[in-house]
């Protein structure tokens, strides 16, 4: 009889948590920007998953709540440092951001695009690869380091006054090719572990990964402030983490493979609300 | 009695968590009882009055956040069990507080009680604790 | 170590007379511990907020003690009376001997 009650015990603790599915809370942040955190998944999604769901309603209420408010949210502490650098004059031209975009907040919507094709430049940049052009075209300034703290700050302010607005990517005509290249990419199992971005966030999203609970690995949060390393997190950083932790070689932030799967990625998220600086574990 | 795979693992996971509690808390032990005594005095520590507000589980233990209640305290002094520290910090109310009450972030460095002590404007002393489990993340931990 | 420290404090900008109001606090500080080391296996030294004191009007309304168990970007949540118009001062008290203070006025009817 004991034994049988202690053999219950351990199976609840192994089955309990695995199948916590995303949550059903909602988000809003400030008590006025309503975020979709669920949407039927985007066409070319079809036969992969139904419904994509924001990394938020995998979270605990503790770390959710941490974002549903501007002055919780310690990731808005970058947005702020990015506000002074916007009207900040950089470089040889005399220019700020300012100087031609205004107001940060006419750049509403801009960050929900990328990545994106460039037809002067013939490829497919990223929003950062975006800013350091304005940098050293424009403004005859030094360009950021990729997903070094400046970047990220000044990213972070862009996806801010996007918020609650559609993550839409674009992913025909000239940009297939690198879309096609990310999402091989995609499904490619790396490291010793053999392990592909899809079979922890498409297979097994929902589940537990030790203590973790997995979520379909979707960027429209990025920015990210990280609980575990208390500051602002690019997409990139996040992919360089997860793919060395298949224990790979992995690939550079602002390297073209993670450009590809950066797109691929971000149109896995069409749909749900950009939530950059999001807040997560 | 045959013992099936299950049942070992169980038996064996519930030895492991009985053998590694008393020996985490141990390590602490002698500080967090410094940290009381010199917050007390050595006073009697009663447990009414004081609210400790913590998750159960922390889905990081680099940001934890935490709440305590106390109406009526001068002062809630809170303390991490199991950290190489145990100190957090102290709250002192001042006249003008409206409540003996704060909200604040710590840091865990593991799964371990998280205890609140006030003192009493009449000079007494209440305690809560309360165990806070700290995960460890999904691959890179 | 002290560098880009920005104080944040949300106050409302109007209160009733004795009405409790509840204020929040957030400073940029990374709160190094002093229990973390370096790449080369040094160890980091403890560089942290110590200290964080509000005043109305030259009254006490909360002091606290912060150890290095206090997170990266030190928060805080409490609640304040006031009794009339007047100024909160926030004070938070550095390692490193810096001292950082943010003002807040609020209209007391």
């Amino acid at each position: 009889m004991k034994r049988t009650t202690l053999t219950a015990i351990a199976l609840a603790m192994v089955t309990g948590p695995a199948m916590a599915d995303p949550d059903a809370d909602a988000l809003v942040v400030n008590g006025e920007i309503e975020m979709v955190t669920e949407a039927s998944a985007p066409a070319h999604l079809e036969g992969a998953l139904k419904t994509v769901y924001s990394g938020w309603r995998f979270r605990s209420d503790e770390t959710q709540a941490v974002q549903m408010d501007d002055f919780d949210n310690p990731g808005m502490l970058g947005v702020e440092v990015a506000l002074d650098a916007w009207t900040e004059v950089a470089g040889t031209e005399g220019e700020s951001c300012a100087s031609c975009h205004g107001s940060p907040e006419e750049m509403a919507g801009v960050s929900a695009t990328y990545p994106k094709w460039d037809a002067a430049a013939g490829e497919v940049q990223t929003l950062t690869m975006q800013m350091n052009e304005c940098r050293t075209e424009r403004m005859g300034a030094e360009p950021y380091a990729y997903d070094k703290g400046d970047a990220i700050n000044m990213t972070a302010l862009l996806t801010s006054v996007s918020r609650g607005m559609p993550m839409s990517v674009a992913i025909d005509g000239p940009a297939a090719e690198t879309w096609e290249m990310g999402k091989e990419l995609y499904y490619t199992r790396f490291g010793q572990l053999e392990l592909s971005c899809a079979n922890c966030h498409e297979d097994n999203y929902g589940m537990m990964i030790r203590a973790d609970h997995l979520s379909q690995g979707q960027i429209n949060g990025f920015p990210t402030y990280r609980l575990k390393n208390t500051k602002l997190n690019g997409v990139h950083s996040r992919f360089k983490g997860c793919i060395r932790d298949t224990r790979a070689e992995t690939f550079a932030p602002g390297s073209p493979e993670l450009i590809a799967l950066e797109l691929y990625v971000a149109s896995r998220s069409n749909g749900l609300s950009v939530e950059g600086p999001s807040v997560r574990n | 009695m045959q013992l099936t795979r299950r049942d070992a693992l169980a038996l064996g996971g519930a030895a492991l968590s009985l053998a590694a509690l008393p020996m985490r808390a141990l390590a602490a032990t002698d500080m967090v009882g410094e940290a009381i005594t010199a917050f007390t005095g050595g006073a009697d520590v009663g447990e009414r009055g004081i609210t400790l507000t913590a998750p159960e589980i922390a889905e990081n233990g680099n940001t934890v956040p935490i709440e305590v209640d106390a109406p009526g305290a001068a002062a809630i002094m809170v303390l991490a069990a199991g950290n190489p520290n145990p100190d957090v910090g102290t709250f002192n109310f001042g006249p003008l507080a409206a409540s003996q009450f704060a909200s604040t972030r710590i840091r865990l460095a593991g799964t371990q009680d998280v205890i609140a002590i006030a003192k009493m404007a009449d000079g007494s002393f209440v305690r809560a604790s309360q165990e806070v489990k700290v995960t460890i993340g999904g691959c890179g931990g | 170590m002290a560098t880009g420290v920005k104080p944040r404090v949300r106050v409302p900008k109007s209160a009733s007379a004795g009405e409790a109001i509840t204020i929040k606090t957030l400073i940029s500080h990374q709160m190094e511990s002093g229990q973390r080391k370096d790449k080369e296996g040094n160890i980091i030294p403890r560089s942290i907020i110590n200290r964080f004191t509000v005043d109305f009007d030259g009254e006490n309304v909360i002091d606290v003690a912060l150890e290095p168990a206090i997170s990266t970007n030190p928060y805080f949540e409490f609640e304040a009376t006031v009794p009339a118009s007047g100024s909160f001062v926030f004070t938070w008290y550095d390692d490193d001997g810096d001292i950082y203070t943010e003002e807040k006025a609020i209209t007391v009817s």
